[in-house]
């Protein structure tokens, strides 16, 4: 397995590498070479292993056993100063930065040069302005992190990387957060990156995105490298049968829909964010029982907030929501769970679960007043742990084990936590959100089953998803969303071209 | 920040950090002792001795420890939902207030363990009710908890001194204080427990309220971790965001929460004016409200470990007056500061010794 994946030396080496967290073997004797100027991808289902690996190159973890080669030399690295000093800068999934910091003083942060700011902060000026013309990371030194879209934020942090002087840099899953645009623009950067000879890492589900940017690419498979490819020399089909040890259906089948009644309507709603400014603007559409509703619209059009509005978290400004033809009297997600509306949220970290609880704890999250957890007052810790249980063995969640902080489940188990929660509770109206980011596509086809078969047991289902071809896979109906508008309706089989120019807001 | 991640065994968090840590704050307490010229050893000994070495010793000991469960108990309840109730004091003292009426009016006519249930939950409804207001400030307007639970506790020690001295106060006499309770409405020393293992309290007030505060303690597990409320008030305290998806409402699971602390924070008075001096007096919380906050953040929030913690306190409390009386070098200032760094190294430094213990683990485990 030591297949050399460049002609060039290797930047960096893996040699036996072994890890395990309590009975969870997450890497199991790992070799892994990557080229110096080259971008390698690293694919593999939920839970395989791939955060922990970077993790442990990135000094978070420490391998249990196995060696670290960084441009031929042994090193160790016990913590993320030793990853820096030896030349790795890594992007995190989520960032991690200072949102109310410019983006000159993240960049500094912790690199400040001496006690006095000011002779480091014109020398940084200057360093961020090479680094600007040199790779094409245009942004803008004095701006503020909050104020910036997630594609800038991400920008940041891989500028921070460099300026600590980087020549090797890990990016974990970086386009979950990203529009398509923003994600074209990121693999631009980096491709300038490695011809400049920076070695690249790159994990992500997209398997599209391995065949368009990578040099090399290899497949994890619970805990284990199961292979290596030059990309030119594989096919899509080969790396998810690779990944999943099967083959997968790339696409869903699905039978012709058939809508009953309207169970969820909404007229002229108008919905603001926290700062005031109207994200959704004077929306009306209906769903019925038995089809599946896409939404279609670059991120931040209004989908977010429209989800929220619905689900009872945001209160509307105006406009109203009816749900079985009866108006929805108060913003209260407690309420709306009642009526058999259940909620798959977009932001699975701060919403759709508490990740200091313990995985059977967040299985009945929303759902704890429900007597089958318990009589009165108390929980029925039994009940709650069998069904946690039940759950996981269903829908395949790894590791196996409901006591488990769900913080230590991979990302992928997350999502998958939060689906069979809401599904299983068997609602009326589901409204889901990105219910596929970051989810690997063995998953992915699991979870697109379950959506069509919720359809087809009659139910109405509302989805929003930045992945056009999600939306258009799984809806029967494509609504698309512009500058939080309904720009216009569309059924599943238009073509991706009509659909892009209505979601840039240019066609209708 | 990188080994902030790696997970410990259970025996190194709960058992091998905080020992540590115990034994630094010791170590630096020493050094103090030694640089106004006494010797630390004596002074440990005569600090144990004071604590631990006779009958009314322990008693003293487990009597403040008992203070120090509430008020403990009373700061956790509260953290778990993500709240820092500052003001146990106030709420322990307005709580004497409650207590205190229960005693007065049923002392003639009944015996003590009609009195007690009655005055339990009198000491914790006039405790509730002083946490009440900031609570609904925090729910309602957002003013922060801790501030006004801080200015709550002044307006109590200003309040309670106003009644006692003009309301409560016994004709002719000088001292601002309610008349002494009759047997009917005192809680009993627990002379027979101490006796069970061969103690003698003699004037030491450990009493009845002690085994209030362990079911206290199993209560307070119970709600914490056994109910949906307990659910709701954590989810609340770890991740708000959540709480709002999960339709838990937060105004009615903060006021609640805060219901709750003040009313564990009330019923300190049980103990200190039931159980000990059989009176109201000004003052009588001497701090007790603040160090629950220690004990809690000790005692990581959880009963057991509040119940250690509150021991560990009653040591230092009672221990150290002594240690002050025997060598008249170490002032009562200087037991304040000995707290003071138990304090610190056990609660504040928490984590200082948290990176070196994952690298000794690691290199102990060959990792
Ligand atoms: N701190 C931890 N404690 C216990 N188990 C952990 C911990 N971190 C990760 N694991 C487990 O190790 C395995 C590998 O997880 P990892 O995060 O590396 O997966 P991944 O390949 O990145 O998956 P995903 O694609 O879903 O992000 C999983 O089973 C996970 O639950
Ligand atoms: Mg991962």
């Amino acid at each position: 397995m030591n297949l050399q994946s460049s002609a060039n030396e290797p930047a960096i080496e893996l040699v036996g590498i072994d890890k395990k967290f309590g009975a969870v073997h997450a890497n199991k004797n790992i070799n892994l070479s990557v080229g110096k100027g080259s971008i390698h991808g690293i694919i593999g289902e939920n839970g395989a292993g791939k955060s922990t690996l970077m993790s442990i190159l990135y000094g978070f973890y420490h391998a249990d056993e196995g060696e670290i080669r960084i441009q031929g030399r042994p090193v160790s690295i016990r913590d993320s100063q030793a990853a820096i000093a030896a030349g790795i800068g890594m992007v995190h999934q989520h960032f991690m930065l200072v949102e109310n910091f410019t983006v000159l003083e993240n960049v500094m942060l912790g690199a400040e040069g001496g006690q006095l700011l000011a002779k480091g902060v014109a020398g940084a000026r200057k360093e961020l302005k090479r680094l600007e013309t040199d790779y094409g990371l245009e942004v803008d030194p004095d701006a503020l992190i909050e104020e910036l879209p997630v594609g800038r934020q991400q920008r940041v942090e891989i500028l921070k990387a460099l300026y600590r002087g980087a020549d090797i840099l890990i990016l974990d899953e970086p386009t979950g957060v990203l529009t398509p645009a923003e994600a074209d623009h990121l693999f631009r950067i980096l491709q300038v990156l490695r011809d400049q000879g920076k070695t690249i890492i790159l994990i992500t589900h997209k398997l599209r995105e391995i065949m368009a940017i990578t040099d090399t690419v290899s497949v994890m498979r619970r805990g284990e490298m199961v292979a290596t490819r030059k990309t030119a020399e594989t096919t899509v089909a080969e790396l998810a049968e690779l990944m999943v040890g099967r083959r997968v259906l790339l696409r869903v089948e699905k039978q012709e829909a058939k809508p009953g009644p309207v169970l969820l309507s909404v007229k002229n709603l108008i919905v603001k964010d926290g700062r005031g400014v109207t994200m959704v603007d004077d929306v009306s559409f209906d769903v019925r029982a038995g089809e599946i509703v896409g939404i279609a619209g670059v991120a931040g059009n209004g989908q977010s907030e429209l989800l929220e509005a619905l689900a009872g978290i945001r209160k509307p400004v105006s406009g109203e929501i009816f749900i079985d033809g009866k108006p929805v009297e108060a913003a209260d997600p407690a309420l709306l769970r009642q009526l058999g509306l259940a909620h798959i949220p977009e932001d699975r970290h701060h919403m759709g679960l508490v990740l200091k609880f313990e995985e059977y704890e967040n299985s009945i999250l929303g759902y704890h007043h429900d007597p089958r957890y318990g009589r009165g007052a108390m929980l029925d810790l039994d009940a709650i742990r069998r069904q946690a249980e039940e759950q996981i063995a269903k829908y395949d969640i790894r590791p196996p084990n409901a006591q488990l902080k769900t913080a230590n489940f991979s990302g992928g188990n997350q999502q998958k936590i939060v689906v069979a929660r809401e599904i299983e509770r068997d609602p009326k109206m589901l409204l889901i959100g990105q219910p596929t980011r970051g989810v690997d596509i063995g998953a992915i086809e699991f979870i697109h089953r379950r959506i069509i078969e919720m359809r087809d047991t009659g139910k109405a289902v509302l989805l929003v998803s930045v992945e056009l071809d999600e939306i258009r896979s799984l809806s029967d109906r494509i609504l698309v969303m512009f500058a939080g508008k309904i720009v216009g309706e569309k059924p599943s089989d238009a073509d991706e071209q009509t659909l892009g120019l209505m979601m840039a807001g240019i066609a209708a | 920040m990188s080994t902030a991640s790696v997970p410990l065994p259970a025996w190194i968090n709960y058992g091998v950090i905080p020992l540590l840590n115990l034994v630094l704050a010791f170590f630096f307490s020493g050094l103090v002792v030694w640089a106004i010229g006494e010797n630390p050893f004596d002074a440990l000994n005569f600090l144990i001795q004071g604590a631990l070495g006779r009958g009314d010793a322990i008693g003293f000991t487990l009597f403040y420890a008992t203070s120090f469960i509430f008020t403990g108990l009373a700061v956790a309840v509260a953290f778990h939902a993500g709240l820092f109730n500052i003001g146990a004091e106030g709420q322990a003292y307005v709580g004497g207030l409650g207590a205190a009426l229960v005693a007065l009016s049923l002392d003639h006519y009944v015996p003590w363990y009609v009195t007690m249930p009655f005055a339990v939950i009198g000491a914790a409804l006039f405790g509730a009710a002083w946490a009440f207001i900031p609570a609904w400030l925090q729910a309602k307007r957002g003013s922060h908890v801790v501030i006004t639970t801080i200015m709550f506790n002044f307006i109590a020690a200003t309040l309670m001194v106003y009644l006692l001295v003009n309301v409560f106060i016994v004709p002719g006499k000088m001292a601002p204080e309610t008349r002494t309770f009759l047997a009917g409405g005192q809680l009993p020393k627990l002379d027979w427990l101490m006796a069970l293992f061969g103690l003698k309290l003699g004037p030491a007030p450990f009493n009845v309220s002690f085994i209030i505060a362990l079911v206290m303690c199993y209560l307070v597990w119970l709600l914490i971790w056994r109910t949906k409320l307990g659910y709701e008030m954590r989810t609340l305290g770890v991740s708000p965001t959540a709480a709002v998806y999960a339709g838990i409402p937060y105004v009615r699971t903060v006021i609640i929460a805060m219901l709750i602390s003040g009313g564990l924070a009330g019923m300190m008075s049980l103990n200190a004016v039931m159980g000990a001096s059989a009176r109201l007096q000004v003052e009588f919380v001497a701090g007790a409200g603040f160090v629950g906050i220690a004990v809690s953040l000790m005692g990581r929030s959880h009963p057991v470990g509040i119940i250690l913690a509150a021991i560990l306190f009653g040591i230092l409390y009672q221990g150290g007056a002594d240690l002050s009386f025997e060598m008249p070098n170490i002032t009562r200032d200087m037991i304040v500061v000995i707290q003071g760094l138990v304090i610190f190294f056990a609660g504040a430094l928490e984590y200082m010794l948290r990176p070196a213990m994952v690298r000794l683990y690691q290199t102990a485990t060959g990792k």
